[in-house]
């Protein structure tokens, strides 16, 4: 009985959601505003079971672990945005979240977008035993990375041998690689969209076993 | 994944189980032989490198348990910490499981269990010789330190050079030409403009170019007088688009002109956010969608919604999954690090522009390197040298950075 209400349930709001491929309508509308407002209340909750509960009201209500004070104080200076006579206050969390997310992404995007790029690079052209495709990717990814490279360097127009011939190649490579991206996605999109279709047909429909 | 606190219990009974099952008269089991515990380097002191000599029984044992107590504590109070099956070595580092985290300091006690068909062997105890302790300065991070303090050199060089008053030229990017004209576009259709700052955290640097457009893009739009929209799907990144679209007004003299509710939060839930701002285009048809930051598999929905509404469109993302969908469907993108730059571009502020030159120059570096790899890839084959193989010991050891 439940499990044929939420399936009903489920093809109504896939149905409704699909709707907007003809255009915005009150159905899509409906569907639009149930889905914001029951994810809100839903990402409420679980904010608190998985956040707060855990890491706050647990370990200092209940451990007693007082170091928590500061912290909670820092993030309660959030809710002074309601008060425009102390408002400014919400700031200091602001900052203080900011200068934390600064400080740990730098390294860290050192290592593994520069770094450990770098390094994927230096690899040799040829080697005993390699077969032509294995030299062929050899060149193109250092040919490849260092055109690609090019077309990002602001510094100089994009002119003569060097800076115009390698962001040309640069661009071409990017754009390849974008096409095999883009083709791939779609196939998972795709793979998504017979999903939702097989729902229909099997669960809801019974058109196919 | 699973954490050893639920699965270590159950390994060991399902070990225990298997064994009492299968006990048929074989001989008796050899305990496990010493413990040595010592200190994890490079870490904040909370690891412990537990090694266990096997069993000289070792062919017939099904399972090693460790388990562990701090020094002085009961018969009670051992803890099984690690299972270790065939395969899998006699030697783990303990406390990487927040489950059963070493305390710094702490001098524990080991003791292992060996399980096979014919029985249970337990070792003697070990207390270890070595406490965890954490280190000031990781090792490991050599190169990255070394790394981050060129990439910081260059970025203050060049800042001071721009704040001496020397010119520094930046080539023109189309994508962030055009925001002035989006602008244009949307003030002389008298309709919005929406802004959709991504979709991840505040920790992203995508999101935090974003939000610093976002203030030259308000601020643009607080002189022109035009209605501006920003979703937001984090409740920290909104609290920064609020502050950053307030101070843009005010910075433009029109504070009074701000309304309150232009920065508004959505919902956390990806596919909600995207009904919802989907919903937003089709009804208030925005002049200008703007979809700078980072984004997953939404691009595509609402950028081709966007399209459909009939605005003109500016995207810009590091994420490179979705670049191609941004590309297909608007009208400008600004790829990877155009993005970063964009700020940098539409302010013309000496700091900005120093870091955008010393981001540059960091980059030259790394095509020197690249460049060298093509050389001398090409004499290794010319010479039957391994100059490559010094090349990439020189990039990749950490004392050589």
């Amino acid at each position: 009985m439940y499990e044929q209400i939420g399936i009903w349930l489920a093809a109504f709001f896939t149905l409704a959601i699909y709707s907007f491929l003809y255009k915005e309508n009150p159905v899509y509308r409906f569907a639009e505003h149930v889905v914001v407002g029951i994810s809100l209340g839903y990402f409420m909750v679980y904010t608190y079971n998985n956040v707060l509960e855990p890491r706050l009201v647990r370990p200092l209500f209940v451990e007693g672990q007082l170091g928590l004070i500061p912290i909670m104080l820092l993030g309660l200076l959030y809710i002074t945005r309601f008060f425009r006579s102390v408002s400014w206050l919400s700031r200091y969390p602001i900052a203080v979240v900011f200068g934390m997310a600064m400080g740990l992404s730098f390294p860290r995007t050192m290592l593994s977008m520069v770094l450990r790029q770098a390094e994927a690079t230096v690899i040799p052209i040829y080697r005993t035993g390699y077969a032509w495709h294995d030299v062929l990717g050899s060149v193109i990814i250092i040919v490849g990375t260092l055109t690609a490279l090019i077309y990002f360097f602001f510094s100089k127009p994009h002119k003569g041998w060097f800076f115009g011939t390698g962001s040309k190649i640069g661009i071409w490579i990017i754009m390849i690689a974008f096409g095999a991206t883009f083709g791939f996605t779609v196939m998972g999109r795709i793979s998504l969209l017979i999903g939702r279709v097989q729902f229909l047909l099997t669960d809801w429909l019974h058109l196919i076993e | 994944m699973l954490s050893l606190r639920a699965t270590v219990p159950a390994m060991v009974l399902f070990a225990m189980a298997g064994n009492v099952l299968a006990q048929q008269g074989a001989g008796v089991l050899a305990p496990p032989g010493e413990v040595t515990v010592s200190d994890v380097p490079n870490d904040g002191g909370d690891q412990l490198l537990v090694c266990f000599e096997p069993s000289p029984d070792d062919e017939r044992v099904n399972s090693y348990t460790v388990y562990r107590r701090m020094q002085g504590e009961g018969d009670d109070a051992w803890r099984p910490v690690r299972v270790l099956f065939p395969g899998q070595g006699t030697s783990f580092v303990d406390g990487r499981d927040p489950d059963y985290s070493v305390r710094p300091g702490q001098i524990y006690e080991y003791r292992v269990t060996a399980l096979s068909e014919s029985g249970e062997a337990t070792g003697p105890v070990y207390v270890a010789e070595e406490a965890a302790d954490g280190e000031w300065f990781n090792t490991n991070k050599v190169r990255i330190l070394i790394g981050c303090a060129v990439f910081l050199g260059l970025i203050f060089f060049f800042f001071s050079k721009a704040q001496s008053g020397d010119k520094l030229y930046l080539r023109p990017i189309p994508g962030i030409e055009a925001i002035d004209e989006a602008i244009g576009r949307a003030t002389e259709m008298g309709k919005p403009i929406l802004y959709i700052p991504g979709l991840s955290t505040i920790s992203d640097v995508a999101t935090i170019a974003s939000l610093t457009i976002l203030g030259r893009v308000a601020k643009k739009v607080a002189e022109y007088q035009t209605p501006i929209m920003v979703p937001n799907r984090n409740p920290i990144v909104y609290t920064v688009a609020e502050e950053s679209v307030k101070q843009a007004y005010l910075e433009a003299g029109r504070p009074d002109s701000y309304d309150p509710d232009s920065v508004f939060f959505l919902t956390q839930s990806q596919f909600a956010f995207v009904a919802g701002v989907n919903g937003i285009m089709a009804r208030e048809k925005p002049a200008t969608n703007f979809y700078l930051g980072m984004f997953w598999a939404e691009s595509l929905i609402l950028a081709e919604t966007g399209s459909l509404s009939g605005a003109i469109q500016i995207a810009g993302t590091d994420a490179v999954t979705q670049l191609p969908f941004f590309i297909t469907t608007c009208d400008y993108t600004l790829i990877g690090e155009e993005l970063y730059a964009a700020s940098a571009y539409l302010g013309r502020e000496p700091k900005q522009l120093g870091a955008i030159k010393g981001q540059d120059y960091f980059k030259a570096l790394v095509m020197l390197i690249i460049f060298g790899t093509l050389v001398l890839g090409i004499l290794d084959v010319l010479a039957n040298t391994d100059l490559v193989a010094w090349l990439d010991h020189l990039v990749t050891s950490p004392a050589a950075g």
